[in-house]
């Protein structure tokens, strides 16, 4: 499967065939190479190589197809609660340009004491286990070969099993990991003493896998009431996690700041983000930047949460970001489906590009309001650790409710989160190692006393036992499925029809989820519009009809709902007659061709007929017409009887005939395609004319079953029938 | 903490003087100051989190040792480390830390290392 195509899929069986026995191809993490350089016409500077295999934006149709990559790692969060449709997911974000693939646990992870196993479904992310662990490194060691660039796995190492997540993650090839003892403290209520010795030992094997590691410290502006007031303290959380990842061996260029701006528009956005991203950068210079998008101010509008992330995009080009994180614009509503993360990971790149070399151009004022408000921020930080230092450090200060108030430092509104040091899961758990206490493997942090042993295993303590699993990765012990009522070859079985039973359903986030969308306007009030939409999805037939978002346009002419429900019918896909396939050619190729052979057009709307806006989309270079690629053309109108188009044609010079013929009552389509082709042989033109024919109800097929040359039918466009133009012409001087 | 106004005029007095360089300086030297205690706990402790990751290190899986450690720390051996009563156990039967695992989850693995540790 290691050579697999575009055109095939990921197979999960074959995945999880032998996954016993798979183990991952490299450690660490891996930073994309930056490489200015020209991509088609253009000249980049913060770009790295490009893709082997990838989707382009929409509009690079237009200009040569081109996918420039931005310098940093971008990344996407993907965790549906099964991961063997994540892995679909993967696939996709990677064609999208994520190197960066973030798994989410699920629920209750971090409380619990130990590792899980087996395949268990998740709710809100998946159950991080060994076996799904190796199943998707496995998968994303296929797909980086495939698109051709290294991919960053990441999940989690929190909670009160941290040191054995961070083994697990360093044997399964896991490149990089959120690790920060606040977020245990502050938002898991883990004990924080247990949390920073725990903190200590996996931060030292991450350090060993050479991970990058990410921290915490942006939950605090999603969690505090007025997000930009928590900015001075941001500044102490980064440097808490930042100093004692450093102090437990991690190398400062491996340690990430996890930043987001703060605020959000309708505040003032830059201006409340820019001196704050100034002011961390400047004392965080030697770490690096994971820059996130902002997630406190989203609501159920995606659009709204696109701008949002956009202007915290902007933030990033006028300041850095060595890794690029996304969010999803409908995490606001529902746990993110496909199609949000391709849009997130499209925004990210298509502004990134966007801004390419922007401070080149523009630079930040170093005086007036951005350095006073970034030296302040800064001051305010200054203070907020004397405090803590002189109130008797950092447990004293978690204490007395010091992180997450409100106030903007030293303001304080006295609301926040304060946590008894022997309180908390794990409380009371930790244990003062003995003089003789000793562990014999590698990356182990702390007293460790092997020396009772030997001095020769001082500096490689697993040597006392011939090694560990990290140097052999044959003595890890790998547990499959313990629970027969829940795991993975369950839920694959239970969906096998839409993999290999000829069918179809449409779907958001798992394989034949059945899930649609609905987006409605009414005239009318937002709640008469809320039931109305409830109603009209019940009468579409959907099940578990559910409003997603609603948006008032007006409070009495109209509001907007958008609305989610589940069918449940399959497609058969044999059942399905795909329209014939449209070929082109490059844009370039047809200028070029049509430059040496000067072809021209008549065209109008035949008979009885005034529709008129179809041709001129396939005419006009303002539409992208044909007239775009050289090809000139006669416009005869509309109403245009049969035989003027013969006539016009002869008269001209012209190659090719371009007949309109909308309306289809009575099958007067078919009719006005067989006169006009009896007419030309009457004239004896025939053979020197191409006869295409074209409307909304008209395929291909109906129209060379009626002496057409070609036919055409909805979503045409200039290019192709410019293509079929060229290579019919090609054919007839061939003839001559 | 209490309700306070924000009184940064005051409190900024002896930082405002401060070069940038200086400031940034000054921020990091107390972050160390900060941080020197909760190192110095993270080196002398250890939880039964760390000594499960230090078995699993060891080639057992995780159900193992979460037995291995839920019978060690009910005996209060904790304290000299999981993995070394797996390792002087396997020494002294010439068996494999495997077996030596298996062994020290029943009463007879246990009295030994129990003595081993109180003796020596």
């Amino acid at each position: 499967m290691n050579n697999i195509k575009p055109n095939e899929k990921l197979d999960v069986r074959e995945i999880l065939k032998d996954i016993e026995h798979y183990h991952p191809q490299k450690r660490g993490w891996v930073w994309r190479d930056i490489s200015p350089q020209k991509i088609g016409q253009f000249r980049y500077e913060q770009v790295s190589p490009s893709l082997k295999r990838f989707v382009p934006l929409p509009s690079s149709r237009s200009l040569g197809n081109i996918d420039p990559q931005p310098d940093c790692v971008v990344t996407t969060e993907i965790a549906s609660g099964r991961f063997e449709d994540d892995i679909r997911r993967m696939r996709m974000a990677a064609y999208h340009g994520a190197d960066h693939v973030m798994v989410i646990r699920t629920a209750g992870q971090s409380h619990f004491d130990g590792l899980l196993e087996g395949t268990p479904q998740g709710i809100g992310g998946i159950p991080v286990t060994r076996k799904q662990l190796r199943a998707q490194r496995k998968a994303l060691d296929i797909i980086e070969e495939e698109v051709g660039r290294p991919i960053n796995y990441h999940s989690y190492v929190s909670g009160v099993a941290g040191p054995e997540i961070a083994v697990l993650f360093t044997e399964e090839g896991v490149n990089g990991a959120h690790q920060d003892p606040q977020y245990n403290v502050l938002y898991r209520n883990i004990n924080a003493i247990r949390s920073f010795v725990d903190a200590a030992e996996s931060k030292h094997i991450m350090a060993y896998a050479n991970m990058a590691q990410i921290d915490g410290a942006h939950n605090a502006n999603a969690t505090a009431r007025d997000a930009w007031k928590v900015m001075p303290e941001l500044l102490v959380q980064h440097a808490i996690n930042s100093v004692f990842s450093e102090r437990s061996g991690i190398k400062k260029e491996n340690i990430a700041l996890s930043t987001v701006p703060p605020a959000a528009s309708p505040t003032p956005d830059i201006k409340l983000n820019l001196p704050y991203a100034v002011a961390l950068r400047e004392f965080f210079s030697d770490y690096k930047m994971r820059a996130q998008m902002n997630t406190k101010y989203m609501d159920s509008s995606t659009r709204e949460a696109t701008v949002t992330h956009v202007l915290n995009l902007l933030i990033s080009r006028l300041t850095s970001a060595d890794i690029q994180s996304t969010i999803t614009p409908d995490e606001g509503r529902n746990v993110p489906w496909h199609i949000y993360n391709i849009e997130a990971l499209d925004t990210a790149k298509q502004a990134l590009v966007g801004m390419d070399d922007l401070l080149s151009m523009v630079g930040l004022k170093d005086e007036g309001y951005l350095v006073e408000k970034k030296r302040e921020i800064q001051e305010r930080a200054v203070l907020m650790l004397e405090e803590i230092i002189e109130m008797g450090g950092y447990f004293e200060a978690v204490e007395a409710g010091m992180f997450v108030d409100s106030g903007e430092y030293p303001g304080r509104n006295g609301d926040g989160i304060k946590r008894d040091i022997n309180g908390g899961v794990g409380a009371n758990t930790v244990v003062k190692r003995d003089k003789r206490y000793m562990a014999p493997v590698t990356a182990h942090f702390g007293y460790n006393n092997v020396e009772q042993y030997g001095k020769q295993y001082v500096e490689e303590p697993s040597k006392l036992i011939d090694g560990c699993t990290f140097e052999h990765p044959d003595m890890i012990t790998f547990i499959d499925e313990l629970d027969e009522t829940d795991n993975v070859y369950l839920r694959l079985d239970s969906t096998e029809k839409y993999r290999s039973g000829g069918l179809l359903k449409p779907e958001v986030e798992w394989l034949g989820d059945g899930t649609v969308t609905v987006d409605l306007f009414f005239p009318t009030d937002i709640r008469t519009a809320e039931a109305a939409a409830i109603q009209t999805g019940k009468k579409m037939n959907l099940e578990n009809v559910e409003i997603i978002h609603k948006e008032v346009l007006h409070p009495s002419e109209g509001t907007r709902i958008q609305l989610k429900g589940v069918i449940d019918f399959d497609i058969k896909i044999d059942d399905l007659k795909l329209p014939e396939v449209v070929k082109s050619h490059s844009e370039d190729d047809v200028i070029n061709y049509v430059k040496k052979h000067p072809i021209k057009v008549v065209a109008g709307t035949a008979g009885n007929d005034e529709h008129s806006v179809g041709i001129r989309e396939v005419l006009d270079i303002k539409h992208g017409g044909v007239e775009k690629y050289g090809i000139a053309y006669e416009y005869l109108g509309t109403s245009v009887p049969i035989e003027k188009f013969v006539d016009a044609a002869i008269e001209t010079k012209s190659q090719v005939i371009m007949m309109s013929t909308i309306i289809s009552h009575d099958e007067v389509h078919y009719k006005s395609m067989l006169k006009l082709h009896n007419y030309a042989v009457e004239k004896g033109v025939r053979d020197q004319l191409i006869l295409i024919a074209g409307g909304t109800q008209v395929t291909p097929e109906i129209a060379r079953k009626n002496k057409m040359d070609q036919g055409f039918g909805r979503g045409t466009k200039g290019i192709h029938i410019a293509s079929f133009v060229i290579d019919q012409h090609k054919e007839m001087m061939d003839k001559k | 903490m209490i309700e306070r106004k924000d009184d940064f005029q005051e409190r900024r007095e002896h930082l405002k003087n401060m070069k940038d360089t200086e400031l940034k300086a000054y921020f990091f030297e107390l972050a160390n100051k900060m941080m020197d205690p909760l190192v110095d706990l993270a080196y002398q402790n250890t939880s039964k989190s760390i000594e499960r990751s230090v078995l699993l290190r060891m080639g057992f899986s995780s159900i193992e040792a979460k037995g291995i450690v839920d019978a060690l720390s009910e005996e209060e051996l904790l304290p000299y480390g999981a993995g070394h009563a797996v390792y002087i156990l396997a020494k002294k039967h010439h068996i494999s830390l495997k077996e030596a695992g298996v062994l020290l989850q029943e009463k007879d693995g246990i009295d030994f290392v129990k003595e081993f540790f109180n003796h020596e």
